[in-house]
């Protein structure tokens, strides 16, 4: 009789059921959307965030002072350190190798780029476009032109990692009238230009090289001065300040597993023989209150969504019993208690809510996919384990809607509702 | 008896043509809406509540962007100068520039030479403003900044070689030979960390050295900043000016991501808020019918009952608008201090359009039963069938 009842509400009532219903699944994808955008935005603003440059830098332990002014080195080329280019594929066998975006390798040298019979003092930097490097069994690209999504080639074409072409910068090629695919004579070889780079800082006036040609030019194969690393982090808190050293075993396990800036920094360090990792201040310490502001915004903006869907929910289901006085009267007149004509109103909303909250929540996964696709060029993962948040949240506030009308159909008098007079 | 009553009648209708024919009109908006209080507050409360949800994202949506740049300046300068060829700035340059930024932003001049330690070591010095510094190159972390003369901050690579044990040294530059003490140091993961840094009064009196660098934070759009550049450009020829793309571009994507993020979450928002107000308000007309009906009967033409219902509707939107406005502005206010640290700036420029959204959804939810209504006989309603 109890299923009959529902049954036949929902054959015979199907324009005011398909109202609430498509409130609840509006409400549902809303919230799912947000949720999921919510969960999602750190790690895709965290990417846009490493467009700002690389937040790690790797350089060897023994390393002698930098006497670099505007990105020209003054410190001869063969004095202080080097690391090795063996060791750089061991950065993606760290525990967070999947939070490094990429690295790039840097090898400033000093040469003479012989012009027409004159003789001028350039640095030559050699480093990875975007070359191949394996770890284990994993492949992956590296190299510039991710970790320096600024840098561009204006005019030609990025340089492949094994040629012997190079990229001149923007303000050397102007002031030496080259064009791209000239042929320049560096330290006794002849190069070709590829393309012309603008970086906006020292780049423009370098020669960027290969970095497998710039070992050769110094004389050192393998050699690297230092590496860049992009990471993605965690913003810094009290515990990330500490020294390692001073922390308890299960502390330290945290702040191990942890991405922050010096934990990961702590791993390179590890990883790579002879060499010392630090966070690049500037990006590592600004991107972790730009990423918080950001994710409070999303976050507080989430709550109003919720808010607004559990309102709209509300209204709907509110305004649904609302308009089936009558119904309650007859019933209450044939005798049916009040328990018994609340859980029937339960019964259907709940029947509503988890339709209404499963369509509502594929819809709502469309919709974030979408706004991923629009706005992030990339998808946005929805986990599985939202369905069932979902669906609870979509039943309580569908009862909790219903609730304060229930209550106020089924406390009214049958008479008056059968005669229409309220 | 009969007469009386219709003398009655006649004297109540007598009555009624003199009043005014407005005055029915607000006595029956007044009256509906004393009368059915419950229903009216309920209507008026969703009406509330979506203007101030749809106020609030609107002046987030508008502000965000100028609270998030702000968040963007702490990483330093996004316009360098430098002078061309390598030669110093002209000595009045930072004036200069402090009068084209004209408060909106900060300038730090920078100095540098490589000089050698007591040991021949080479060293880069550069000479800097201390206080402008800590204002632009905030994430420089430094154990204690100089305060008097020949006192340096030595970066934290630097200091092992030039003063182990925080004891006083010799730089000599070009046979210039200045005593320094270390006041505290600095470290940054980068370039800073092989220099010491000199006050610029000091670095100048020892090298006669003028700075040939400064690093501009210009606060502003990217129309505003590159009107700056321009205007930088022309007032001082001697230098190059150029923009830090790294800063520049890396905050255009971070802004330009996040705002299109927050419009579709607006969008969302001020969408279910609108569908929630419609649903109440609709189930509230409908409810209604008998009203409807009743007026049918008693003669009522089409006009006056879509006027009726159409005011009704406008008055309840505006009211909602103004009530959620002011709500809203409070609740961007709220999440301006908890997220932002700073009160998002009321914008009134938005109430126009809170207030049209609000009055289009209400006439739309009064209209559209009042439409189905109108084609059904009042008999038929009054019935209750």
């Amino acid at each position: 009789m109890f299923a009959r009842l529902v049954y036949e509400s929902f054959r015979r009532q199907k324009r005011r059921k398909l109202l609430a219903g498509a409130a609840i699944t509006l409400g549902v994808t809303v919230a799912t959307a947000m949720i999921a955008v919510a969960t999602d935005i750190g790690d895709k603003i965290n990417r846009e965030l490493r467009t700002i440059g690389a937040n790690l830098l790797i350089t060897p332990q023994e390393d002698t002072l930098d006497v670099e002014i505007g990105g020209v080195n003054l410190k001869p080329p063969t004095d202080g350190a080097f690391l090795s280019e063996a060791d750089l594929p061991k950065i993606k066998g760290t525990f967070w190798h999947n939070n490094i975006t990429g690295f790039a390798p840097m090898l400033p040298v000093s040469v003479a780029l012989q012009l027409d019979g004159k003789t001028e003092k350039v640095t030559l930097l050699g480093t990875y476009f975007a070359k191949r490097v394996a770890f284990g069994k994993e492949e992956f690209n590296t190299g510039v032109r991710s970790t320096y999504p600024w840098w561009r080639v204006i005019s030609g074409t990025w340089p492949d990692d094994s040629s012997r072409n190079v990229l001149l910068g923007e303000r050397l090629a102007a002031r030496l009238a080259m064009k791209t695919g000239d042929e320049i004579v560096v330290s006794g070889r002849e190069l070709q230009v590829s393309g012309i780079l603008s970086t906006g800082s020292g780049e423009d006036d370098q020669i960027v090289a290969p970095l497998s040609l710039a070992q050769e030019i110094l004389g050192k194969p393998g050699a690297v001065r230092r590496v860049y690393v992009s990471a993605l982090t965690k913003a810094e808190d009290a515990l990330a300040r500490r020294d390692p050293k001073s922390m308890s075993g299960p502390v330290y396990d945290r702040w191990y597993c942890s991405p922050y800036p010096q934990s990961i920094a702590f791993q390179l360090q590890e990883a790579i023989p002879h060499s010392h990792a630090e966070q690049i201040r500037q990006v590592a310490q600004n991107e972790g209150a730009v990423l918080t502001r950001i994710e409070g915004l999303i976050f507080l903006v989430t709550l109003a969504a919720l808010f607004a869907s559990a309102l709209a929910v509300s209204a709907a289901m509110a305004t649904a019993i609302f308009e089936r006085r009558a119904e309650v009267g007859l019933m209450k007149a044939l005798g049916a208690g009040r328990l018994a004509v609340a859980s029937i109103f339960f019964a259907e909303a709940t029947l509503l809510a988890l339709i209404g909250g499963l369509v509502g929540f594929g819809a709502g996964s469309l919709l974030a996919y979408q706004i991923g696709r629009s706005i992030f060029n990339s998808e946005i993962a929805i986990p599985p384990v939202l369905l069932p948040v979902i669906l609870a949240i979509a039943v309580i506030v569908t009862f909790a809607g219903s609730a304060a009308a229930i209550s106020k159909a089924v406390g009214l008098d049958p008479v008056f509702a059968l005669r229409g007079e309220l | 008896m009969s007469t009386g009553v219709s003398q009655s009648a006649q004297e109540v209708a007598a009555g009624r043509a003199q009043s005014p024919h407005t005055s029915m009109l607000v006595r029956m908006l007044v009256r509906a809406a004393v009368l059915r209080r419950g229903r009216a507050a309920a209507a008026l409360l969703a009406m509330v509540v979506a203007a101030a949800v749809a106020t609030a994202m609107l002046n987030l949506y508008v502000d965000v962007q100028a609270k998030l740049r702000h968040e963007f300046r702490n990483y330093g300068a996004n316009i360098i100068l430098v002078g061309k060829d390598g030669a110093s700035l002209p000595a009045d340059a930072r004036s200069r520039v402090e009068s084209v930024l004209a408060g909106r932003g900060v300038v730090a001049p920078f100095a540098l030479v490589v000089s050698r330690t007591s040991d021949g070591q080479p060293i880069v010095v550069a000479g800097t403003d201390f206080d402008r510094v800590r204002q632009l190159d905030r994430w420089w972390s430094v154990s204690n900044w100089p305060s008097a003369q020949q006192q340096a901050l030595v970066g934290v690579r630097a200091a092992s070689v030039v003063s182990p044990k925080n004891r006083p040294f010799d730089l000599s530059f070009q046979g210039h030979v200045i005593h320094l003490t270390s006041a505290g140091t600095v470290q940054s993961g980068a370039a800073e960390d092989s220099r010491v840094y000199l006050s610029l009064a000091d670095f100048v009196a020892w090298t006669g050295i003028q700075p040939s660098t400064m690093e501009v934070a210009a606060t502003g759009t990217p129309e505003e900043i590159t009107a700056i550049m321009r205007q930088l450009e022309q007032a001082i020829p001697a230098a190059d000016v150029r923009p830090v793309r790294q800063i520049m571009e890396g905050e255009a994507r971070v802004l330009g991501k996040t705002r299109a993020t927050l419009l579709a979450a607006a969008a969302l928002i001020i969408l279910t808020a609108a569908l929630s107000v419609l649903s109440t308000l609709m189930g509230w007309v409908f409810d209604r019918r008998r009203d409807f009906a009743i007026m049918k009967a008693l003669g009522a033409s089409e006009r006056l009952l879509n006027g009726f219902f159409a005011a009704e509707a406008a008055g309840l939107g505006a009211t909602g608008a103004v009530i959620g406005f002011i709500l809203g502005i409070g609740i961007a206010a709220w999440i301006g201090r908890v997220n932002f640290h700073a009160p998002v700036v009321p914008r009134f420029s938005i109430l126009p359009f809170v207030l049209a959204g609000s009055m289009v959804v209400t006439l739309l939810s009064a209209i559209l039963p009042i439409s189905l209504l109108r084609r059904v006989q009042p008999a038929v309603i009054l019935r209750g069938e």
